[in-house]
């Protein structure tokens, strides 16, 4: 028997929602005054879900590590936001959308869950919109959309290539509103090192001041994690320098469930790594896919400049191998051939680690197309190419000025190098339907939490679930649990249980503090990186991973001894923070490869070279992998695994094809 | 460890908290790549300090991708350094050349004082967007996004006055410390949307005397925060929300 309930309501998958909103018990306005929840977390998914239940009547306390909630990493989300809008009339429904997201997935997400997404994304617009979010639109006024990866129709909605900017903009300015009125109280540069349980239920949050270092105790009739994802575990990736897990680990250390913590997405169009001094990786919005053909030469170690290569010299490898998507195949798909192809010698540059985003054939489109708005007969091809070089800057101008910055490459003149890098964890704190995980009012949403995306998140759908879980489903969700806690007393913070979850989070600090070792916390965190890209990360096998775990192993005593953390706690100390994370980043580390191992499937981003087609394709075994795998931390690296089975009663399960 | 072989002086702003005074204090880095960006090179710098037992320079910063608006920082006296239109994390070193000396310092302002090192403190601007810097509406109120059409000029407008990062630049370099580029910004962006009209005019009074009561100075045209912004929010913005604040203060004297 498994300790976990889905909790999805009974009946037909499109009247689940709509059921269970009308039907969930309901808070009294008066009593919602009385009723406090910490929402940790500013980003799209903390930030709407504090607003929101701040404007119901609750009162709330939001945390954030960053000096403002507008700088939560949410901001740098560029390419666009999903939504079954159907604006485009090209056949979009919210049952199309539920589709493409299940079977984008692999077929590793819950269906009751993606379901109400898809439904709900429509509002999510209309919200946005109304919040003064200048999303892009048509001449005639109207909104415009793209498309993006594993999709055939145009239901993204974009603000250029900043709308996780705008989008955030819109949810803090919502908070910010909560905040002047005094119904939200904000703490910012706090981060949340531990979770308060009392009788069993999450009832409040260590957190410390990161200014001054004092750890201060906060109660919370429920609390909220919307801490965002964990992708730094690799040290290289386009996450914040910020992101962590902390806050999630802390929880699953008190028992919140840690599901699938292996499904990793590697964006395939990021900025190629150019030397080991790099920080971080920079993505290339997955949109630019709608206008760049992806291409290596058909020679191998062709050290030719691109515009030196002839078309009939040119492998348009996804085009070829997958005529119906072509450069729109999803993410693990697209990165997976340009992985291939670099190993088989194919790979650009000085490393060898990149392949050709050109966009060259469709700037020249572009500008036959504007020749012939403006009246130009046959025009030359110069005139074509500086026609839709403005089209192109119009659509993609902050990105490729970004791409000229890093690279000092123009890449107007030449073909972006691009190369996979690690995006997104789809992994994440088990939650129910309620969006509450394993502990009793303890509740998880954004990419915190595991749901809605199983193995692969198709582009675009990330913004949509931190809204779609903020403003949405959360605020009615949490009302069912806390209508029974209505006769609970605020409990004073002097309670034994708030004492001793400070005193641990203290001795934390000071031991780190303490060790006074030789190496910096970036050592060791670079080092965990590299172990697990090399054997946790696009590709993985059995023994890479018995490998990679041993490693870690050692590496956590080694830092446990050997790592320097200068300053004190009592004080603004950012090497303390990064210790702190890079600490629970090892131990996520082993249980992420512990979990790779287990699943004997290819699935998403989840591919196991021991399990494959003979064209090279990710292998499921849904016989024996259609679960959740959810982790419970027994302590000292010990970890129990339980299964939530799942049940595709809507969708077929088919072989992802998307040739 | 790195890669590159350019060799810098730098001379850094050091301060312990809000009350030390503060000093420069002067490193030297050597080995740098002229592909890293200049807070990859203050991280070398770090590592160094840290392994021989010295503080590290503290320093705001997240995304390192010029969107999140938290890297700050002075550079040979200009905010975000040499370069036009580019955030500190999106500088890259081959814009300096070997051998040169560099000075870094916090940003100046009395509404921003110094944490530590090159970190101040913002939170001033979040009290102006608290007390109007949005439109008020609740979750769950939306008419279809597409009853409200909006001519595209008009969405492009406001778009690139939102386009700003928040990260004070425009303060920091303003002689009289003034946020009217920042504050303009935003009331530019809702006052050319019809969403932002029903508060538009209340919106801009409070905005405005909240930002006074911040401590920011006033402008005088200088257009030194336009320069010097890494987004190119533009002066316009300064003239529209003038406009509107004076036809507030008319509206409401006719109201009263
Ligand atoms: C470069 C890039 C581009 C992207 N582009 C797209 C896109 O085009 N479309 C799309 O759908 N998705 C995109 N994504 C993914 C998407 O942006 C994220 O998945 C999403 O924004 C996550 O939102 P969130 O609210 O869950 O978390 P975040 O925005 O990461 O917010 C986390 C919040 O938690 C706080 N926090 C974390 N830990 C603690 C702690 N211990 N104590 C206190 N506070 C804490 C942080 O301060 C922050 O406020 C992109 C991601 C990246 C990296
Ligand atoms: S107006 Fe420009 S300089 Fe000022 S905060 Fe905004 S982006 Fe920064
Ligand atoms: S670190 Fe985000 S803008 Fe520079």
């Amino acid at each position: 028997m498994s300790a976990i309930n889905s909790n999805i309501p009974e009946g037909e998958l499109t009247t689940k929602w709509t059921k269970f909103k009308s039907s969930v018990p309901l808070v009294n306005p008066s009593n919602k005054r009385s009723l406090e929840i910490i929402v940790v977390g500013s980003g799209l998914a903390g930030a709407s879900a504090a607003a929101t239940l701040a404007e119901m009547g609750y009162k709330v306390k939001c945390f954030c590590f960053q000096d403002s909630p507008r700088r939560a990493h949410s901001i740098a989300a560029q390419g666009g936001i999903n939504a079954a809008k159907n604006y485009q009339n090209d056949g979009d429904s919210t049952y199309r959308l539920f589709y493409d997201t299940i079977k984008g997935g692999d077929y590793r997400a819950r269906e009751a869950n993606v379901h109400r997404l898809a439904e709900v994304s429509a509002n999510i617009i209309d919200q946005c919109v109304a919040q003064g979010v200048p999303l892009a639109r048509e001449y005639g006024g109207l909104l415009d959309n793209r498309s993006f990866g594993g999709t055939q129709v145009q239901r993204t909605f974009y603000a250029a290539g900043q709308t996780g900017q705008q989008l955030l903009l819109g949810a803090y300015s919502a908070l910010e509103r909560q905040i002047g009125m005094g119904k939200v109280e904000m703490f910012t540069r706090h981060e949340m090192l531990e979770v308060v349980k009392i009788d069993g239920k999450a009832r409040g949050i260590i957190a410390r001041n990161l200014i001054t270092g004092e750890l201060e105790r906060h109660f919370g009739h429920a609390v909220v994690l919307g801490t965002g994802g964990y992708g730094n575990v690799f040290y290289l990736s386009t996450n914040a320098m910020g992101s962590n897990v902390t806050a999630a680990w802390k929880a699953n250390k008190q028992g919140a469930f840690f599901a699938n913590p292996c499904y990793t997405q590697i964006h395939p169009t990021c900025i190629p790594v150019s030397g080991d001094h790099q920080s971080k990786l920079t993505l290339m919005s997955e949109s630019l896919r709608n206008d760049g053909r992806i291409w290596v030469p058909k020679k191998k170690d062709d050290t030719r400049k691109a515009s030196e290569i002839p078309e009939d010299e040119r492998d348009y490898y996804l085009e070829r191998r997958y005529p119906a998507f072509g450069n729109l195949v999803p993410r693990d798909v697209a990165s997976r051939a340009a992985k291939e192809r670099c190993d088989a010698g194919y790979g650009v540059g000085a490393s060898k680690l990149a392949v050709y985003l050109d966009f060259k054939a469709n700037t020249e489109r572009y500008g036959k197309i504007e020749a012939a708005k403006a009246g130009i007969q046959n025009p030359d091809k110069e005139t074509c190419m500086r026609l839709g070089t403005a089209v192109v800057k119009e659509k993609y101008g902050n990105l490729f000025d970004m791409y000229a910055q890093i690279t000092g490459e123009n890449p107007y003149e030449t073909p972006m190098r691009i190369y996979p890098a690690v995006h997104y964890t789809m992994g994440g704190l088990w939650v129910d339907y309620n969006l509450m995980t394993t502990v009793p009012g303890l509740y998880c949403t954004g990419e915190a939490n595991f749901s809605d995306h199983g193995a692969n998140r198709l582009g675009a759908s990330a913004l949509m679930q931190g809204l779609a879980d903020g403003y949405f489903v959360l605020p009615y969700t949490i009302g069912q649990y806390l209508s029974k806690e209505i006769s609970v007393k605020a409990i004073p913070t002097d309670h034994p249980a708030f004492a001793e979850a400070e005193a641990k989070a203290k001795g934390i600090l000071d031991t780190l503090i303490g060790i006074k070792g030789t190496k910096s916390v970036d050592h060791f965190h670079k080092k965990l990186g590299l172990i697990m890209w090399d054997k946790c990360g696009m590709a993985r096998n059995a023994e890479g991973l018995k490998s990679a775990i041993a490693e870690i192993q050692q590496l956590k005593k080694d830092f446990w001894s050997d790592v320097r953390v200068p300053g004190s706690a009592d004080e603004y100390n950012p090497e303390l923070e990064k210790a702190g994370r890079v600490a629970d980043f090892i131990e996520l580390g082993e249980l992420m490869c512990i979990d790779a191992l287990n699943r004997n499937e290819s699935c998403g981003g989840h591919f196991r070279e021991e399990y494959q087609t003979e064209e090279g394709e990710a292998l499921r075994d849904d016989e024996g992998y259609a679960y959740v795998a959810a982790w419970e931390n027994k302590g000292d690296g010990n970890f129990e695994l339980h299964k939530e089975e799942l049940k595709f009663e809507n969708i077929k399960i088919a072989q992802r094809s998307y040739k | 460890m790195s890669t590159g072989n350019m060799n810098l002086t730098l001379k850094v702003w050091r301060q312990k908290n809000t009350k030390d005074k503060g000093k420069m204090v002067d490193y030297k880095v050597a080995d740098i790549s002229p592909d890293m960006s200049f807070l990859e090179m203050f991280d070398v710098l770090n590592e160094d300090l840290i392994t021989k037992g010295d503080d590290p320079i503290v320093f705001d910063h997240d995304c390192r991708e010029g969107i999140c608006g938290m890297c700050s920082m002075f550079i040979n006296g200009r905010p975000h350094g040499p370069k036009d239109a580019v955030t500190t994390c999106q500088l890259h070193m081959r814009s300096f050349k070997d051998g040169d000396t560099i000075v870094v310092e916090p940003w100046r302002a009395k509404a921003f004082p110094v944490i530590k090192d090159l970190t101040v403190d913002r939170s001033a601007f979040d009290r102006v967007i608290a007390a109007g810097g949005f439109i008020s509406v609740n979750t769950g109120n939306a008419q279809d996004a597409n009853n409200l059409p909006i001519p595209k000029a008009q969405a492009d407008a406001a778009f690139e006055a939102a386009a700003c990062i928040g990260c004070g630049a425009c303060v920091a370099t303003c002689k009289n410390a003034s946020a009217m580029l920042f504050v303009s910004a935003k009331i530019s962006q809702l006052a050319l949307l019809p969403q932002g009209q029903p508060e538009r005019y209340k919106r801009v009074q409070n905005m405005v005397a909240q930002m006074d009561a911040e401590g920011f100075g006033n402008c005088t045209n200088t257009g030194a925060c336009e320069a010097e912004c890494p987004k190119g929010i533009s002066l316009e913005n300064i003239a529209r929300m003038n406009r509107d604040y004076y036809s507030a203060k008319f509206i409401s004297e006719e109201e009263g």
